[in-house]
């Protein structure tokens, strides 16, 4: 079941939350919508799911207009943040509540409810916990619970509202992988909200980057991690470093460093901003490597197999982030307070002039 | 949590918040009931069983209890309701209806009972009225209800506001999302949830009921066999200076109306043993 959404604005008194907003969710993809908070993306869910109405534009499920349906006629399956079980019913309930409140011509009888909540319940690991209240279980089993009873009614939509935002670190790794397996195996159209940059690229199909209520980029998570579109998704997705640059010709310079930035070919000595993640940055020990930029290492970090580095260049005021494995680090030979250059070994380019969006 | 053992407690004080509350509720509550009970004993078992048996006074305990656990429930129901606009709605005067639901706590409650009775009588403002219909409230067992109403209202209402203002709106839309009615959605989820409040509130205003005398004496005309409530009665023995049969009385309601609100907290353990 595809998601069409069509032109869509939402205002919230003077707060513009959708921005006429267009997009298309493809049948069987898991898509999420990453952005900071208030960047419109938990408002399209709810927009798509119908617990919000939109103040123009429409939403279309597989074609057909649904954009004045009840939430409870659209059959989406959608999952809170903080779960929302229903607490005075017991783990079995919670499943069975979407199958036991439908009209009773289409209620399906008792033993038909209790082998899907059981199939349901061993889908997410969880079929021990039937007759358990929801306080009994933590955090991440509560969440299962909670996939388990939207996937009751067997929704054509599952939409997931910041899924594993309040669980803590390791938890969280552990579900959002299996949210992966379990989409792999059930294949129901889904859309994902979260504002953590690594859940949507380890999860996800397709990334839509959201901010101030528009739609930033849109594409598969490799390309918008390798090729952010605009300074703003190139920020959000990750620690980056700034340099200030010339653009000449298709190549911009830092120092005696020259990037090739083809897509500039036409410009002349413009003043340019290019983008390094600090594991695009080559650290050297001494200076025989033609284009590198000398710096003092002010700050040496280990991080687990990682080694973050803190450098500052002798043109510029800002500090340079730098990452390498620790392996390389011992090769270089590197201490703090010493010398060190470096070279980004892969950037982008961009006009200072393009809309810094806050970030 | 216990200290009785000499384990350090973390949160320390335990000697001494629990030797106040004994002691407090000692001076406040366990000397008169046990005054009281102590006093009845004097009487000799024959002479309590014919004061406590009395037709007149079993008439009235049929009366005060039956019209508290109507009244009580009539404010489960319209407490709940009113409790629901107040939480859920904003409209003009809120605030004002707000704080005239506590108004009949702060009210002499003999002020209730005269303001009651000028408004229901066949004469008064709503009395002439209900008169048209053949509906009498002054001096009947149905102004014994209307003043136990109105004294028990705040406590249904101040029990389940709270509750309802801290029941997540992600409740709600979950059940709709999965497919329920609105209907549904306040029967299986919303009621369930406010049960175990809704009881405290029941349980607060029905004890307050039977206990309650300045607000009924003057609208329920008081006629034996018929409209005396209980507490009336304690009253009248002690203006004839029949301090027994006043104890043995009070006695009774105090047994019964324990009895009544152990059942009453039984059922909220249930209630909150299912979450």
């Amino acid at each position: 079941m595809s998601i069409e959404i069509d032109h869509v604005n939402k205002r919230f008194g003077d707060f513009t939350a959708i921005d006429n907003v267009s997009l298309t969710f493809n049948d069987g993809e898991l898509t999420a919508l990453l952005g900071p908070s208030g960047s419109g993306k938990t408002t399209l869910l709810r927009v798509i799911a119908g617990l919000e109405q939109p103040d123009n534009g429409r939403i279309r499920f597989h074609g057909e207009d649904a954009t004045d349906l009840h939430v409870s006629k659209r059959s989406v399956g959608f999952v809170f943040q903080h779960y929302a079980l229903f607490k005075h019913m017991s783990v079995f309930e919670n499943v069975a509540y979407g199958l036991r409140v439908k009209p009773r011509g289409q209620r399906p009888d008792k033993a038909v409810i209790r082998d899907k909540v059981m199939t349901l319940l061993s889908l997410v690991q969880l079929d021990w916990t039937a007759h358990r209240y929801p306080h009994q279980l933590s955090g991440g089993q509560r969440q299962r619970i909670a996939l388990a009873r939207a996937l009751a009614v067997e929704p054509k939509v599952l939409l997931l509202d910041e899924p594993f935002g309040a669980l803590d670190a390791k938890v969280r790794a552990e579900l959002r992988r299996w949210l992966r397996r379990l989409h792999d195996d059930i294949h129901v159209t889904s859309v994902f909200v979260t504002h953590d940059q690594e859940e949507a690229l380890e999860v996800s199909d397709r990334v839509v980057v959201m901010n101030q209520g528009r739609v930033e980029q849109d594409g598969a998570p490799e390309r918008i991690y390798d090729y952010p579109a605009n300074p703003f998704v190139y920020r959000f997705l990750g620690n980056v470093n700034l340099f200030h640059a010339r653009i000449h010709n298709g190549v911009a310079r830092i120092g005696d460093v020259a990037l090739e930035a083809p897509e500039f070919a036409g410009y002349r000595d413009a003043p340019g901003e290019a983008y390094v993640r600090p594991h695009d940055i080559e650290v050297f020990a001494d200076r025989h490597h033609s284009g590198a930029l000398h710096a003092r290492i002010e700050l040496v970090s280990r991080v687990g197999p990682t080694v973050r580095l803190e450098l500052r260049t002798d043109e510029s005021a800002h500090v340079v982030h730098a990452e390498l494995s620790r392996h390389r680090f011992q090769e270089l030979g590197l201490v703090q307070g010493g010398e060190a250059w470096i070279r980004p070994a892969h950037s982008r380019v961009f006009l200072p002039d393009t809309e810094l969006a806050a970030g | 949590m216990t200290s009785v053992n000499r384990t350090r407690s973390v949160i320390p004080g335990f000697g001494l918040t629990m030797g106040l509350s004994l002691f407090y509720l000692g001076l406040i509550f366990v000397i008169p009931v046990a005054g009281l009970l102590i006093y009845t004993a004097t009487m000799g078992w024959p002479a309590f069983w014919a004061a406590i048996s009395h037709p007149q006074v079993m008439a009235s305990y049929k009366l005060s209890f039956t019209a508290s656990l109507i009244g009580a429930s009539v404010n489960l129901v319209f407490g709940g309701l009113v409790a629901w606009v107040l939480v859920r709605y904003r409209f003009p005067g809120k605030r004002l209806i707000d704080a005239l639901v506590d108004l009949p706590f702060a009210l002499p409650t003999a002020v209730a009972g005269i303001s009651l009775v000028t408004l229901y009588a066949s004469t008064g403002w709503v009395g002439q009225y209900l008169t048209l219909f053949g509906v009498k409230v002054a001096y009947t067992q149905l102004g014994v209800v209307v003043a136990l109403t109105y004294i028990g209202l705040p406590f249904v209402v101040r029990t389940v506001q709270p509750v309802l203002e801290d029941l997540e709106a992600e409740l709600e839309e979950a059940s709709a999302s999965l497919g329920a009615s609105r209907f549904t959605t306040v029967r299986r989820v919303i009621l369930p949830a406010l049960l175990p409040a809704a009881l405290t509130g029941f349980a607060l205003a029905f004890a307050r009921a039977l206990g309650e005398y300045g607000s009924v004496v003057f609208i329920s005309g008081n006629l034996p066999y018929r409209t005396e409530i209980t507490p009336l009665l304690i009253v009248g023995k002690i203006e004839q200076f029949d301090y027994h049969g006043a104890a043995a009385i009070g006695t009774v309601m105090l047994v019964a109306a324990f009895l009544v609100l152990l059942l009453i907290n039984g059922l909220q353990w249930w209630a909150a043993k299912r979450r």
